[in-house]
């Protein structure tokens, strides 16, 4: 999970990092009322989960209190590419002399850890990658030996940080590192990392990112999870099923997370030939596919709007075919009168046969049955383009 | 010959005693498959089946002459359940355990690149079939047959409805490497073990969104594979920005997209299919 920029900067205060003063506010009054507890200029800035907030107009300075109340009042509320601002982080303006860039991330290639620096911060560091890639430094972190304060004065002297400040930025490299592992984060980026012209080193701005599947071991965090998010998808965790609402006609349901890609592109190029239509979600419930999940999953799907009709698309591997028609049916059983849909489904693998002939025994009158995943999804294409356009 | 996986193979299974672990022994019990022993911590004396149960990889292989192992134990316990079986050096180490933290999986995984002497499988992965000759893991033994083709995965269900597709073909191994940011064994590592397999024809690679494994792999292939190798990729509709079920199946900006695996793959002259089916039938063509 992406974290805010103002949850990133308590993990940065948590673990000693250099931050300036300042805090989230999620109305008018307490950004005013920040501004007035930090005294002097202080920089107003939107929290969105996305890029390009300043050339939005959703980062502004302000040089007191009643300025902080203009600032908020036009931020606050703001649409920045689709996410509306709740919430401002209002932190002391420091002066800057310089800006640079420091981050740890999970290198998937070399299965390890990269630490990354640039004396060239304050800009998107991929366009100093592509542009300027001396000016990049990229280190290899190992796993087991981390980031000791030698490591982290190489990647300071590899990134030609001046001597007189590499100390401080090696001092702040082992503090990051230590969020980095402390946390479960899979990425922790300071940019800028400035210098004030007294010397100081602050990290004015930071992104992190946090493993979800350390969520057993991180209690903290907890709370960092944004109930902002689609509401389905938050109905759908709740249910703890593993779902992606989608822009789409067509609610898919399957077993494994791989199978369920896969069914979303076939579906997808069937729908080409059907007025663009698209699959609705992504929900994966799981390799064996058990009646109870498949109910929760169908209730999901079936109560989104947005969905025209569904497709469930199984392969019975480790639970047989037969029990899972029979789950289907005491899942439609189960939703009664909520199943208004039609229901495309396909069964294969072990016990295709004993399978297919339940569901066909059952006579379902929204459940239809097709032998192959190509077919069904340009048959589930097709009523859903029929019903979108009824 | 197969790979990494034979007749000769004797399985451990570390978290025998636990439901998945007891209800995956009996499945790889009843394909055929060679399992000598179980290891829990504190559980030495019991049984499974009639299977011995261990308190440590070490003992357990000493006393039976298991040569791989199969992890089960939950996420929390996976990291110490590794490093056990690398510090016993366990040659093959298959860890099906699902929702392991990365720094865990990064750090067992550096463990073993350190002693050499383990490789690992997964996590987060189906495991490793050499149909008619053993099965350790939890992909389905019955779904087909011992025969000509070599497959790797990230996907589980993708493997098994691969291995269905292509029953009437046979497999000589299926590895399914798992879909977690860092996994012990690439599509490299099984694309140069498939080449070098006398038993291998010919290969199938699936791949999914996320990283750059894929695009390495074509390079790869390029430069190495002389054996037919067809592919498919997928999350083609997959969004930026969102975890599509498995850890590592994630778009991040314009990196880890489908186009790019199949535009480098088709480089590296893997012909792609753009269903499972149609890889299948890409398949067909090659082996009649």
């Amino acid at each position: 999970m992406d974290l805010y920029e103002y949850q990133a900067k308590q993990l940065f205060g948590k673990h000693g990092l250099p931050v300036t003063e300042g805090d989230v506010c999620s109305n008018i009054d307490a950004a005013v009322a920040m501004s007035e507890s930090i005294g002097g200029p202080v920089v107003v800035k939107a929290q969105v989960k996305t890029g390009g907030r300043g050339k939005a107009g959703g980062v502004k300075l302000a040089k007191d209190p009643a300025e902080t109340r203009e600032v908020a009042t036009a931020i606050l509320g703001m649409d920045i590419k689709g996410h509306t601002v709740h919430k401002v982080l209002v932190a002391h303006a420091a002066d800057i002399a310089e800006e640079y860039y420091v981050s740890f991330l999970l290198d998937r290639a070399n299965r390890a850890f990269l630490a990354m620096a640039s004396v060239e911060g304050g800009v998107e560091i991929e366009e100093v990658a592509v542009n300027n890639p001396d000016a990049l430094a990229k280190i290899r972190v190992d796993a087991l030996v981390g980031v000791t304060p030698e490591i982290a004065r190489e990647i300071a002297a590899a990134a030609k940080f001046d001597e007189a400040i590499q100390a401080q930025v090696a001092d702040i490299l082992v503090k990051l590192w230590e969020v980095m592992v402390a946390e479960d984060a899979t990425l922790v980026e300071v940019n800028p990392l400035v210098l004030t012209p007294t010397g100081e080193v602050l990290a004015l701005d930071g992104k992190v990112t946090i493993d979800d599947n350390a969520g057993y071991r991180q209690p903290e965090q907890a709370g960092f999870d944004d109930s902002a998010a689609d509401d389905i998808e938050t109905r759908a965790k709740a249910m703890g099923l593993n779902y992606v609402k989608l822009q789409g006609d067509v609610g898919i349901i399957g077993n494994g997370a791989g199978l369920v890609m896969s069914t979303l592109d076939v579906v997808a190029y069937a729908g080409e030939e059907f007025g663009n239509i698209k699959p609705a979600n992504f929900l994966d419930i799981g390799g064996g596919a058990s009646a109870e999940v498949m109910a929760n999953g169908l209730d999901i799907v079936l109560n989104d709007p947005d969905v025209q009709a569904v497709f469930v698309n199984i392969f019975g591997g480790i639970t047989s075919c037969d029990a899972v028609a029979n789950g289907i049916l005491q899942a439609v059983d189960q939703l009664g009168e909520r199943v208004t849909k039609p229901i495309v489904a396909r069964i294969d693998g072990n016990n295709a046969v004993e399978g297919r002939a339940i569901l066909n025994n059952a006579n379902h009158e929204f459940i239809e049955l097709v032998d192959t995943m190509d077919a069904a999804a340009r048959r589930v294409a097709e009523l859903a383009a029929a019903r979108k356009g009824a | 010959m197969a790979i990494w996986l034979n007749e000769d193979s004797k399985i451990l299974v570390q978290g025998m005693t636990g439901s998945e672990g007891t209800k995956h022994t009996r499945r790889m019990v009843k394909s055929g498959a060679k399992v000598v022993a179980g290891v829990t911590p504190g559980k030495a004396g019991a049984d499974v089946d009639g299977i011995p149960v261990f308190n440590d990889v070490a003992s357990a292989m000493v006393a039976t002459g298991g040569n791989v192992s199969v992890v089960f134990v939950p996420p929390k316990f996976a990291k110490a359940a590794v490093q056990e079986a690398v510090d016993a050096k366990m040659p093959l180490c298959v860890v099906i355990t699902e929702g392991i933290p990365v720094h865990d999986s990064a750090q067992f995984y550096q463990y073993a690149v350190n002693a050499g002497t383990t490789r690992i499988i997964g996590p987060n992965c189906p495991g490793i079939i050499s149909p008619g000759k053993s099965n350790a893991g939890i992909i389905p033994a019955d779904i087909s047959k011992p025969g000509r083709i070599g497959l790797v995965s990230k996907s589980g269900t993708l493997t098994y409805q691969m291995m269905y597709e292509l029953r009437d073909f046979g497999f000589s191994t299926c590895v399914g490497i798992g879909g977690d940011p860092i996994i012990g064994t690439t599509h490299i590592d099984a694309l140069e073990a498939f080449q070098n397999d006398p038993e291998t024809e010919a290969i199938v690679m699936i791949g999914e969104i996320g990283g750059d494994a894929e695009e390495r792999a074509a390079d790869y292939i390029k430069e190495h594979v002389t054996k037919p190798v067809v592919g498919y990729v997928a999350g083609f509709t997959a969004p930026e920005g969102k975890t599509m079920g498995h850890a590592g199946a994630i778009v991040s900006g314009s990196s880890g997209t489908a186009v790019a695996k199949q535009e480098a793959l088709e480089a590296a002259g893997v012909q792609v299919g753009r269903t499972p089916s149609a890889t299948a039938d890409l398949m067909r063509k090659i082996l009649s």
